[in-house]
């Protein structure tokens, strides 16, 4: 028998290599408590969010408002713009516009959008709708490509197809699972909205960031259940014969607004051009200020990297040990109902929302950043896990849960779980470059002082790394899922999300 | 008669399985012409090539000629009246192909009913075609064959899942639409009905091309042993 390191295409190789990565990862990274009595601000959180007040109903309101017509009107952008490059996606520069436009994060956008637009309607939709777009694009694509095409071959020998043809054969068979994917989208986009309050929009995520900040934990709770409920009734409201009158209601609510000022996008555009050409700097001052930037790079892609590793593993292990709460192989009833209710929690905060908790209890390190990312991507994964394991028979061979995990589970279930792993990475990184702005020292961190000292050309580069390392972790993924997994995995991982729970149990 | 189409030396192979082997021999035919008028009924046993020259004969006439598969190729999504429809999606602008998608106007509605009624499936157009029975997708894929509206009729097994009454009358119904026909049928006492010129294939080659008045059992009996 040879063992599992000298063997090619070995999984166990494989996730050997990651954990073990994970690991030397770990060892650099920081991941002290700061805080002298975690378990005390903790329990204060706790008495909050059992006692949610709503001090100013107008405000609370105000809020609601803006963080739905930002998700709203972001959204319907963004399938718009989305279905449009989608038909298009098999053209390489739509391919590669598609990828640049969502490698980089809302929040980014957002920073970016609010020198131009000022803190304004404008910058909130286009922070939504440009990323959005760009992943959109990806999934209707690839949902496109999926459907059986013989009904268009009927028509014409070689399939070709005009626009009619396209709308008689193509969209039809397509246009269910596009629907789906753009009500999770929703769900996301809320999620986005909110945290781009964090950063200054008047969404939830605005009085959400005063209220934790100053302690004042019932308010936060208030603020909190709020985004839970937005997200859970989703379900009931997302309907395309209610968003006949709900998107333009959205528009004439919060009209699309900006400060627009020509002069200010022209200064802008200028900061843009890196300092040294701009300014026409002499050699010396040139390569000091090269040097400096290279120590921000360097830095801001190593901890990046360092933490998304991390993340990575942690969220594969949580994503394992959380499906069993979704899974028919080890709970039912109501204790799934539960199990499965609380991952969709946890799915359902965004992970710069727990970071930000995470920093209150915990103090400055990379821990918040680790526990919030993996809270949330182990259990979007892990409740997709779940559901995919009941399509699963029963074990053969009856033996305890913990028998039944280790010898038909996880062995089963294996590739499944690395395609969906792999598919998470791109995304991991781009999270954990952007919650840098919380204070970690990833990508995000630089980007955030840049802004803040009005240095727009390197904020745009260090932008550039970030998308670059976003692009690369995809091209990684996608060599390794080729080499490694077998064909019939899931190709478009996303497609597999949906919002509604109960509508994938439903046979 | 004006010839449609003359086919001469003729080698019809389909992609090897193993790679970098040559292409495996389909169907050889040595002359065939398809003249206007012509009835012709393809028979012979299934993988005889058949539906092989089918294919082939729609390649050369690309446009021409209207289409009706084995399987119905249907949008399972859609209803049947969109999926007859859109036989006839060159015949018309995109944009009022659009607008029927979403609001069907009342001049095709009168068109397509009239046709539904001949095929029995009146009550069917407004049903998604996935929640059909195969021997009512196969209608539907006939009356998008027929909403085509093209002078020439290729059609692979169009009746395989109806009955032999109903099999006869959708036949002569696709027949007389069409000035000239070829179809693939494993039914040759219905071929004998419709068709006025048989050819039989067997073993990747034509065994007979005759008039269907000339034909006798003995020789049909020849190409399914």
């Amino acid at each position: 028998m040879t063992h599992f390191l000298s063997q090619t295409r070995s999984l166990r190789r494989l996730t050997f290599y990651f954990a073990a990565i994970a690991l030397v990862c770990l060892a650099f990274a920081d991941i002290d408590i700061g805080t002298r009595s975690p378990g005390h601000e903790l329990w204060l959180m706790v008495k909050g969010l059992v006692t949610p007040r709503i001090d100013d109903p107008r405000q609370w309101l105000d809020a609601v408002a803006y963080s739905l017509t930002f998700s709203l009107q972001g959204v319907m952008l963004a399938a718009g713009f989305g279905f449009v490059f989608s038909v298009f996606y098999h053209l390489a520069w739509v391919h590669i516009l598609a990828a640049c436009l969502r490698s980089v994060h809302e929040v980014f956008w957002a920073l970016i959008f609010i020198q131009v637009f000022g803190i304004s309607t404008l910058a909130g939709v286009l922070a939504i709708a440009l990323p959005f777009a760009g992943t959109l694009a990806k999934v209707y694509g690839e949902q496109l490509e999926e459907i059986d095409s013989t009904a268009a071959r009927a028509l014409h020998p070689d399939g070709r197809a005009g626009v009619s043809h396209f709308f008689y054969t193509r969209l039809p068979q397509a246009l269910h699972a596009m629907r789906n994917y753009t009500a999770y989208r929703m769900e996301c986009a809320i999620r986005s909205s909110v945290v781009l309050g964090f950063i200054g929009l008047p969404t939830l995520g605005f009085h959400l960031e005063t209220a934790l900040r100053t302690g004042d934990y019932s308010a936060a709770s208030a603020l909190l259940l709020t985004l839970l409920a937005l997200v859970y009734s989703l379900r009931f409201w997302f309907r395309a014969k209610l968003l006949w009158l709900l998107v333009p209601a959205a528009f004439l609510a919060k009209p699309i607004t900006a400060q627009w000022n020509t002069a200010n996008l022209a200064q802008f555009l200028r900061d843009c051009v890196p300092a040294p050409l701009r300014e026409d700097w002499s050699l010396q001052k040139t390569q000091s200020w090269l040097l400096w930037l290279g120590e921000q790079i360097a830095s801001g892609v190593w901890n990046t990297a360092l933490l998304a590793q991390i993340v990575l593993v942690l969220t594969g292990v949580f994503a394992l040990l959380g499906s069993t709460l979704n899974s028919s192989h080890f709970v039912g009833g109501w204790t799934r109902r539960a199990g499965d209710g609380l991952l969709l929690v946890l799915r359902s905060l965004p992970e710069y929302l727990l970071n930000f908790v995470g920093l209150i209890v915990l103090g400055p390190s990379m821990l918040p950043a680790i526990v919030a990312m993996t809270l949330h991507n182990g259990a979007i994964i892990g409740h997709l896990l779940g559901r995919h394991s009941d399509e699963l028979e029963p074990a053969v061979i009856p033996s305890g849960p913990l028998g039944r995990f280790a010898y038909y589970y996880v062995p089963t279930l294996y590739q499944r779980f690395l395609a969906y792993c792999f598919y998470r990475w791109e995304i991991i990184i781009r999270e954990t470059a952007m919650l840098g702005v919380l204070g970690i020292p990833t990508l995000g961190f630089y980007i955030d002082s840049a802004f803040e000292f009005l240095r727009f050309d390197v904020a745009l580069i260090l932008i550039g790394v970030s998308a670059g390392m976003t692009l690369s972790a995809d091209a990684i993924s996608r060599r390794l899922r080729h080499r490694f997994l077998e064909t019939g995995q899931p190709s478009a991982f996303e497609t597999q999300i949906r919002l509604s729970p109960s509508a994938a149990q439903t046979p | 008669m004006a010839v449609l189409l003359e086919l001469q030396e003729c080698r019809l192979t389909y992609p090897n399985e193993t790679k970098n082997a040559a292409d495996k021999l389909a169907l050889a035919i040595d002359h065939l012409t398809i003249r206007k008028g012509d009835r012709i009924a393809l028979l012979g046993r299934s993988g005889a090539g058949k539906s092989t020259l089918l294919r082939h004969i729609r390649e050369q006439l690309a446009d021409r000629a209207s289409w009706c598969p084995q399987q119905a190729s249907l949008v399972p999504q859609l209803k049947a009246f969109h999926n007859i429809f859109s036989g006839g999606l060159e015949r018309h602008s995109g944009f009022v192909n659009l607008r029927n998608l979403l609001l069907p106007s009342p001049r095709f509605r009168a068109e397509i009913g009239e046709l539904a009624d001949r095929l029995g499936i009146a009550d069917l157009l407004w049903t998604k075609a996935g929640e059909l029975s195969g021997g009512q997708q196969q209608r539907v894929a006939i009356a998008r064959a027929l909403f085509q509206q093209k002078s020439v009729l290729l059609a692979d097994e169009p009746v395989s899942a109806l009955d032999r009454l109903q099999g006869h009358k959708v036949l002569e119904l696709l027949a007389s639409r069409h000035s000239t026909s070829v179809i693939a049928l494993h039914n040759a006492q219905l071929a004998l009905k419709v068709c006025n010129r048989v050819i039989g294939l067997k073993d990747r080659k034509i065994l007979f091309d005759c008039p269907a008045d000339q034909l006798d059992t003995e020789v049909i009996e020849r190409l399914y042993q």
